[in-house]
């Protein structure tokens, strides 16, 4: 369980405020752009300190670790993957952080590739896939990653619908099998409704507890109704 | 979402080692320098000397400047064959080893040159190239080829539709738009090329000397080489050191353009000129190209005969020259990565206080502080590799810099996430990034080493001179034909170096 406990943090001049608590499977959170989405998920990464309150996970404080200690694996907009590595050499950096694996791990990152549809394609550099394998490869490292919380910042947004569909479809059914939790920022509510059980709101610098997603599309709050166009 | 650069636990304390050795260098030499000094006050010749650098330097920047202004105009309005590999040529100079290229002038402009030749034809008398004049036409052929990218990057950088903006008006092109360009570019660049010509040591010695044609530098070689007089050679120095520091402060307070641009393949379409403007750049351009590639020319004419009469010195001179690149190279390398880690002020004035210091005044300081225990001469060439190293570190600095800057600006915080720090995110994540600005550096450097005349002449005996200062000493004992063998192969060796090293940056370099 991720706790957020009166924390404040600031980028620029924006200042981010949270008083939240995250136990569901799966968590989208949404709201209008600028409004402190991705400064959430940094905060909760560690890319952006907390200069007030406390940080947590089943009770144990992360307010002050380094992004590399955090029990979090997170996916950018873009730039998940190192150009001059292979695929397989970039999922592998989730299982450990340089580029000697074991005889264990090599398999474990074929069966990674091959769970998200890119058997054989190990060798291959980022550039020589579509962007949508870019992505599953991406997803396929964040998989394997022994980190309890998973943090997607839009990842997918490039993607055409049906294939976005799919990765979300991949992503939430693997991590909520797998008993982790994912936190996952997007724009459109039926992404939402697909996967999320509870739904984040982050509006003008503050995140709203979590809502379950049922009746917060059924009954959307002025700030989430004027963001939506309904 | 803006981005801010993450935390990944890269060392830090080998920036501040780096930064250490490159204050040591050139303020820590400076003060043996100050410490051994005895003289007070100048006489006569060091007056002299004083004017004589002075009024070389001014007189190189201007015309240098004054010449390219034409060539950039010329190669910003016009496309023609062989316009790229001309633009490519004129980056060369930087690379060229200055010995080589005096031969070249030498055998295009001296007492046996085909000017010459072409003037005793005609039944006109003789010119001469040692002097003054010597001089200024050397540095012209190494500053015009600079000044000309430099002006060039400045009329390139004038967006295309300023100019359809002036044709539309009827106005004029040079006093709505190249004037006000030119007002900006051109202080920069002739102070950068005055400072370039204040320490440039090996053409006053090959082409300068005498009463009347000394610079400062030479003057402290020939009172620590030939009078022995180190407290003379130090007071030198330290004229030396403040004409440059004012100099550099000059030049940095009008803000210096940057020297390695891309994109200097494009002509720029124009309404403006017809006929006159052609046949004038035309002109303009076959003189420019003519005055680089006769001498360029001469030594390959040249050198090819002289390869089979070196003297078999001629090779060990190159084995140690090649050694001492490499270890220069490496050395600049790391100081670089190091310093670029760090960041902040050690960067700063690693970039900066090697451009201040001049080769000989670092010699100078080092000869003070190791002749009390060692013979110089065995040191001759562990030093060359240094003080060519902190000499090679700015412009390093130049190109590895703003590499590493996007490098974690795009990949720092995917490295964070998935816990790389420390060496690993180095060799991991950022290495791979910089191959090909580490690969041009190391070019560079080694390149910049490989043709360096400066401290060796000052340390080294006959038993470690390197390649340059073994090809200058053929040419004081007048075997022109042997030298010229010597300056074919330094010619080949430092361009080999730097198209080794650039090449294997960029080779399988994924982007």
């Amino acid at each position: 369980m991720l706790r957020l406990d009166g924390v404040r943090a600031r980028q620029g001049a924006f200042t981010l405020t949270a008083e939240i608590e995250i136990a569901a499977a799966t968590t989208a959170v949404m709201g209008p752009s600028g409004g402190g989405k991705s400064t959430l998920l940094a905060v909760v990464a560690g890319f952006v300190d907390a200069t007030a309150g406390r940080i947590s996970w089943d009770g144990r404080d992360i307010t002050a670790a380094p992004p590399g200690d955090r029990p979090v694996a997170i996916l950018f907009q873009e730039g998940n993957l190192f150009p001059h590595l292979t695929v397989a050499q970039n999922v592998g950096l989730g299982l450990h952080p340089s580029l000697r694996l074991r005889e264990g791990q090599v398999r474990a990152v074929a069966a990674a590739l091959a769970q998200v549809g890119l058997g054989g394609m190990g060798a291959r550099r980022p550039a020589a896939l579509s962007g949508g394998q870019q992505s599953r490869a991406a997803l396929a490292r964040v998989l394997l990653m022994d980190r309890p919380l998973v943090l997607l910042d839009e990842p997918f947004a490039a993607l055409g619908p049906g294939l976005r569909a799919e990765m979300l479809d991949l992503a939430a059914g693997t991590l909520r099998a797998a008993g982790r939790t994912l936190m996952i920022v997007t724009h459109d509510p039926d992404d939402a409704e697909r996967i999320a059980d509870e739904i984040v709101v982050v509006d003008g610098g503050r995140a709203q507890p979590p809502v379950p997603t049922k009746d917060l599309l059924s009954d959307p709050p002025q700030s989430l109704r004027d963001y939506l166009g309904r | 979402m803006a981005r801010r650069a993450v935390a990944l636990g890269l060392p830090r304390l080998p920036g501040l080692l780096a930064g250490g050795v490159v204050l040591a260098l050139t303020l820590g030499t400076l003060a043996a320098v100050a410490w051994r000094a005895d003289g007070g006050g100048l006489d006569a010749a060091d007056r002299a000397a004083i004017r004589f650098t002075l009024v070389q330097a001014a007189l190189s920047a201007v015309l240098s400047v004054a010449l390219a202004i034409p060539v950039a105009r010329a190669l910003a309005r016009r496309r023609f064959a062989g316009r790229g590999v001309l633009v490519t040529l004129l980056g060369a100079p930087f690379i060229l080893p200055v010995i080589v290229a005096v031969l070249g002038l030498l055998a295009t402009f001296g007492r046996g040159g085909i000017v010459n030749a072409g003037l005793a034809w005609l039944g006109l008398p003789p010119v001469s190239i040692y002097g003054l004049h010597g001089v200024v036409l050397a540095h012209v052929f190494f500053n015009l080829p600079l000044a000309v990218r430099l002006i060039l990057q400045g009329w390139l950088a004038i967006p295309a539709e300023r100019f359809r903006v002036a044709a539309s008006l009827n106005g004029s092109v040079f006093r709505l738009l190249e004037w006000p360009m030119l007002r900006a570019v051109v202080p920069g660049i002739l102070a950068v090329i005055f400072l370039v010509c204040l320490t440039s040591f090996a053409v006053a010695l090959t082409l300068g000397g005498g009463p009347r044609a000394t610079t400062v530098e030479l003057a402290i070689y020939q009172a620590l080489r030939f009078d022995f007089d180190l407290g003379r050679a130090a007071w030198l120095a330290g004229v030396q050191f403040a004409l440059c520091a004012a100099a550099a402060f000059v030049a940095w307070s009008v803000a210096v353009p940057a020297g390695f641009g891309a994109g200097l393949d494009r002509a720029v379409r124009r309404w403006d000129g017809g006929r006159g403007a052609l046949i004038l750049d035309i002109i303009v351009v076959a003189l420019a190209a003519t005055f680089l590639l006769v001498p360029l020319g001469m030594i390959v004419a040249r050198g090819a005969g002289g390869l089979t009469g070196m003297p078999a010195s001629i090779w060990a001179a190159a084995g140690r020259s090649v050694a001492v690149a490499l270890g220069s190279a490496a050395l600049t390398i790391a100081l670089t990565l190091a310093v670029v880690l760090r960041g902040g002020i050690v960067a700063g004035l690693s970039a900066a206080l090697p451009l201040a210091a001049s080769s000989l005044v670092m010699g100078t300081g080092l000869f003070i502080l190791v002749f009390p225990f060692v013979d110089p001469a065995t040191l001759a060439l562990p030093v060359t590799a240094l003080v060519n190293a902190a000499m090679a570190l700015p412009f390093a600095l130049r190109a590895v810099a703003p590499a590493m800057a996007t490098a974690r600006a795009d990949y720092g915080r995917l490295a964070a996430s998935l816990g790389l720090r420390g060496w690993a995110a180095l060799r991991i994540a950022l290495l791979p990034r910089l191959r090909r600005p580490l690969g041009f550096a190391t070019g560079l450097a080694a390149a910049l080493s490989m043709g360096d005349l400066g401290v060796v002449a000052l340390f080294a005996d006959s038993g470690s001179e390197t390649l340059p200062l073994a090809m200058y000493r053929l040419m004081g004992a007048y075997r022109m034909d042997a030298a010229a063998g010597a300056a074919l192969l330094l010619l080949a060796l430092s361009l080999g170096l730097f198209w080794i090293f650039d090449r294997g940056g960029r080779t399988d370099a994924a982007t």
